[in-house]
């Protein structure tokens, strides 16, 4: 960084911490959620960078039970090793009833609708028990604070999705959760909406305006640690987004490291494909992932 | 690594002059969009059997496709050889323009885009404008839909003759002037032989011709601190001072000086995480410095280069606001002003113009500011601000202002005004104009009790025991036969009971309130105290002027929150000991003894 001309990376990093740095000064109850995916780690990695190398807030991970394992070991793998004041929600309820996808009770959407947008909701609003990690035993226990969050960071990119390119770095939601496309708040010169009345809270989106090619070039220049998942094991396949083991696919690729994937997305084979190709929800509607969005899911 | 350079550019215009189908054009002409978008979208038009157009490649949002209008600012990506672009889609409606401030505030170029057909509208104009006003200096004007009009040379040129007239009375100089079909392809990668005698740029050149803002670390430092860390629980003993450089360098060494608190230090080292150690911090860098010397600030507060140029501190300025409301900007009513990260409450003090944006006629005798106008005013803040005229340092020159939980207007420093009239010395002139004076006089009060009235402020941070201790006083100082009251009331408690919901509105009416509360009691000939967390210097000002002619004592708890010259008397964190009661009841005995010559 002790140089003069910024690069890209450099903009959009300074960018993002200084989004972090408001969100943080603004919101008594402040959350971020961690998916474990690429993105989300970057966000975990830049509010390192934000607060230098400290995470004062709680991760917050919605676990529907159908997540890869090695994505639950690796979360708890970095919130022991980071010190991470981790929380999670789940949809306790569907999954003793068994009404979800992979039970066969319901459709896609309907299934990321009850386990995650619906866990969601209930988890931010404290509505729900949330499991906090207790760093003493390792172990996660019913979290004793149950007061909603009114911050909620959140690390959707504007590329990724038609319905993303339209959002706010900070954006305001309803009781509901609910969002309000065609009335978002005024951005201008880097000031953002931090006043709100009561009951209705924000998300703030630090990572808007990255690509996907972006986050891996991050990756590499920060060498941040990034589960395996993403990597050829070699058996010609990674995953390029990671999901619900039912409904992610992984995709033909040997790319086995940080600097393969960069060059695959820059000049190689995925230059030109969207990258949640692999993501079987998005597809069962003209806008899935949209309707998805406006109940709440990230 | 290779990173290439990268742009915001804004399409603006007025509704319906192709915004999206220029984009959807440049996007699959370019080679940018990824493969499966071109085929979903394609895909949904044959599902509902609509014949494909590139503006559905943007209108992405089920909402706004139903309208077939832009409703927000959609954002997009393309490459050329030279650069990454980030293209902002701005909607065209006039009920949308706060989407489309959003946009245009966050590129560095705009494309301007006119209907052939229809010719200049009123927000081709109000947008032009809007650019000037953002201080958007690269723009190019594209008339579009040429193929209406059967590619007619004339009709592009009586379009381009009459708008650069316009944008000259605006200050504004379009880079080029692009005839183009956004829909037919023509002029936008490759000039078109439909068009042989344009022989300008094609849109793709015309996007690489924009110039990039150099950095600015020549010019003053501007470091708005947004918050200060301790994190002390995990550790971690270092004050860090946050924020984003604005403008300028900072080093290891440098001579600082906030404002508007007007502290001065030394930078001890730049602080980062995962970086080498640094001894310099440039423009554009979210960073963060540490102080040899240990000094009570606020985020909000500028830090500048003692041998440089500082900002101007005023509650005075003169500017110039666009109004996005859904209520009018009037007199009377206060409001919140966001300035890089300060926060002060503000009132609209007089309105010099207003500007019709569409017509470009302006109204000197209009009474209020309604939504979608621009005018000139001047604004007084109830605190103090730092900042720079935009001709100087346009990142500390310019504001928004909130309004009930909303961004409502947005505007640029033009000048501060110095002058002696505030608000709250007219009000304090007129409140002791109307009192109606008690016939017993003060000396005569402090006769009879024994001692003078006086108003005590205690004073600290948020922990520093300062309630426990003012109690403590209040029992002593009232067993020994004084007229003593603490008001228990916290900020919090009062700042709820006033309502307006927003923090720094509430602690501006509290810390009046208590002024206002302190008059009373102290002309009454009691002795009040009070604790207020966090006070800053022109806070305690504001308590002093309200509280006059009576005496005001402040009593610092623990750490200094300002300078020695305002502070009466300082003393330990009562947790560290007892002592300090006695030393506050011995200065008050001292202090409060009723002057000789009455005690006959």
């Amino acid at each position: 960084m002790s140089k003069q001309t910024m690069t890209k990376l450099d903009e959009i990093e300074a960018q993002s911490i200084f989004i972090f740095r408001e969100a943080y000064r603004e919101f008594k109850n402040l959350a971020m959620l961690w998916s474990i995916g690429k993105d989300s780690t970057v966000l975990l990695w830049l509010a390192r960078k934000a607060f230098f190398g400290h995470v004062p807030f709680p991760l917050v991970h919605i676990d529907t039970s159908y997540k890869i394992p090695a994505m639950i070991e690796y979360r708890d793998k970095l919130a022991k090793e980071w010190k991470l004041n981790m929380v999670y929600g789940q949809n306790k309820q569907a999954l003793k009833d068994k009404q979800t996808y992979p039970d066969g009770a319901i459709d896609r959407i309907s299934c990321c609708k009850a386990l995650k947008s619906e866990a969601l909701k209930h988890t931010l609003a404290g509505s729900w028990p949330r499991f906090r990690l207790n760093h003493e035993i390792g172990e996660y226990e019913v979290d004793t604070n149950t007061e909603p969050y009114t911050g909620v960071i959140v690390g959707v990119r504007a590329d990724e999705e038609g319905s993303r390119s339209k959002e706010r770095y900070f954006s305001p939601r309803d009781r509901n959760n609910d969002w309000d496309v065609g009335d978002q708040p005024p951005e201008l010169w880097n000031q953002f909406k931090t006043d709100f009345a009561p009951g209705t809270h924000l998300r703030i989106h630090p990572l808007l305006d990255w690509t996907e090619l972006n986050i891996w070039e991050y990756i590499e220049r920060e060498n941040i640690p990034i589960i395996d998942l993403y990597f050829d094991q070699g058996e010609g396949t990674r995953y390029r987004s990671l999901g619900c083991m039912p409904c992610t696919l992984p995709v033909e690729s040997t790319a086995k490291n940080v600097p393969e994937i960069v060059e695959e997305l820059r000049s190689g084979k995925f230059k030109n494909i969207a990258e949640r190709s692999g993501r079987a929800q998005d597809k069962e509607d003209g806008g899935g992932l949209e309707t998805l969005r406006v109940d709440g899911y990230m | 690594m290779n990173e290439k350079e990268q742009m915001n550019v804004v399409i603006v215009g007025h509704v319906d002059h192709g915004k999206s189908t220029l984009i959807g054009r440049l996007l699959a002409d370019t080679g940018s969009l990824p493969e499966g978008k071109l085929d979903q979208v394609k895909d949904m038009c044959k599902r509902n059997a609509k014949p494909f157009e590139y503006a559905f490649l943007l209108d992405a949002l089920k909402d706004e496709q139903a309208q077939g209008i832009t409703i927000d600012t959609a954002r997009s990506f393309f490459k050329s050889e030279k650069r990454d672009y980030i293209i902002i889609d701005a909607p065209g409606h006039i009920e949308f323009l706060k989407n489309m401030v959003t946009g245009a505030a966050r590129a560095e170029a705009a494309m301007l885009v006119i209907d052939a057909n229809e010719g200049i509208q009123e927000n081709s104009k109000r947008h032009g404008y809007i650019m000037s006003f953002l201080g958007i200096k690269n723009v190019t004007v594209c008339v579009n839909k040429m193929d209406l009009v059967d590619y007619d040379e004339k009709t592009f040129n009586d379009i381009h003759l009459e708008y650069t007239k316009f944008l000259k009375e605006i200050n504004l100089v379009p880079q080029h002037f692009i005839p183009i079909s956004a829909r037919e392809g023509d002029n936008i990668v490759h000039l078109s032989e439909k068009m042989p005698w344009y022989k300008g740029l094609s849109i793709l050149e015309a996007f690489d011709d924009f110039k990039k803002k150099a950095p600015k670390s020549e010019l003053d430092l501007r470091f708005p601190i947004q918050d200060i860390y301790k994190f002390t629980e995990q550790g971690d003993d270092r004050r860090i001072f946050a924020g984003r450089i604005e403008s300028g360098s900072v080093k290891v060494g440098d001579e600082v000086v906030f404002l508007p608190s007007n502290k001065r230090s030394r930078v001890k080292s730049i602080e980062g995480f995962n970086l080498p150690e640094q001894t310099e911090a440039f423009v554009g860098q979210s960073t963060g410095i540490t102080l040899e010397t240990q000094i009570y600030v606020k985020p909000g507060d500028i830090v500048s280069i003692a041998s440089q140029r500082q900002p101007h501190v005023s509650s005075k300025l003169k500017v110039n606001l666009f109004w996005m409301g859904k209520q009018p900007f009037i007199k009377g009513r206060n409001y919140k002003i966001k300035l890089a990260s300060q926060k002060v409450p503000v009132v609209l003090s007089q309105i010099n113009s207003v500007l019709d944006a569409s017509e470009l006629s302006s109204m000197s005798n209009k009474p209020q500011v309604d939504r979608h106008d621009v005018a000139e005013c001047v604004l007084e803040t109830l605190k103090p601000l730092a900042f720079d005229e935009i001709s100087a340092i346009s990142e500390t020159g310019r504001f928004v202002i909130v309004d009930n939980y909303e961004i409502a207007g947005g505007g640029i420093i033009l000048a501060p005004v110095f002058e002696e009239a505030s608000a709250l010395k007219e009000h304090i002139h007129a409140r002791e104009h109307n009192w109606l004076r008690s016939e017993i006089s003060s000396s005569q009060r402090a006769e009879k009790q024994g001692h003078k009235s006086a108003f005590v402020v205690l004073t600290g941070s948020v922990d520093s025991g300062k309630i426990d201790l003012a109690r403590a006083l209040e029992s002593q100082l009232f067993s020994s036969g004084q007229q003593v009251y603490y008001m228990g009331l916290s900020s919090d408690l009062m700042a709820t009971q006033i309502g307006t919901g927003d923090r720094t509105l509430n602690r501006v009416r509290h810390i009046y309130q208590l002024g206002e509360m302190a008059h009373m009691m102290t002309n009454s000939g009691m002795i009040l105290l009070a604790t207020v967390s966090d006070l800053d210097a022109y806070e305690l000002d504001i308590l002093k002027q309200l509280n006059r002619p009576n005496m005001t004592i402040v009593v610092n708890v623990g750490e200094k929150m300002f300078s020695d010259e305002r502070i009466d008397l300082q003393v330990q964190d009562p947790k560290s000991g007892p002592e300090s009661v006695q030393e506050i009841v011995k200065y008050l005995t001292d202090s409060l003894t009723p002057d000789p010559e009455f005690s006959i």
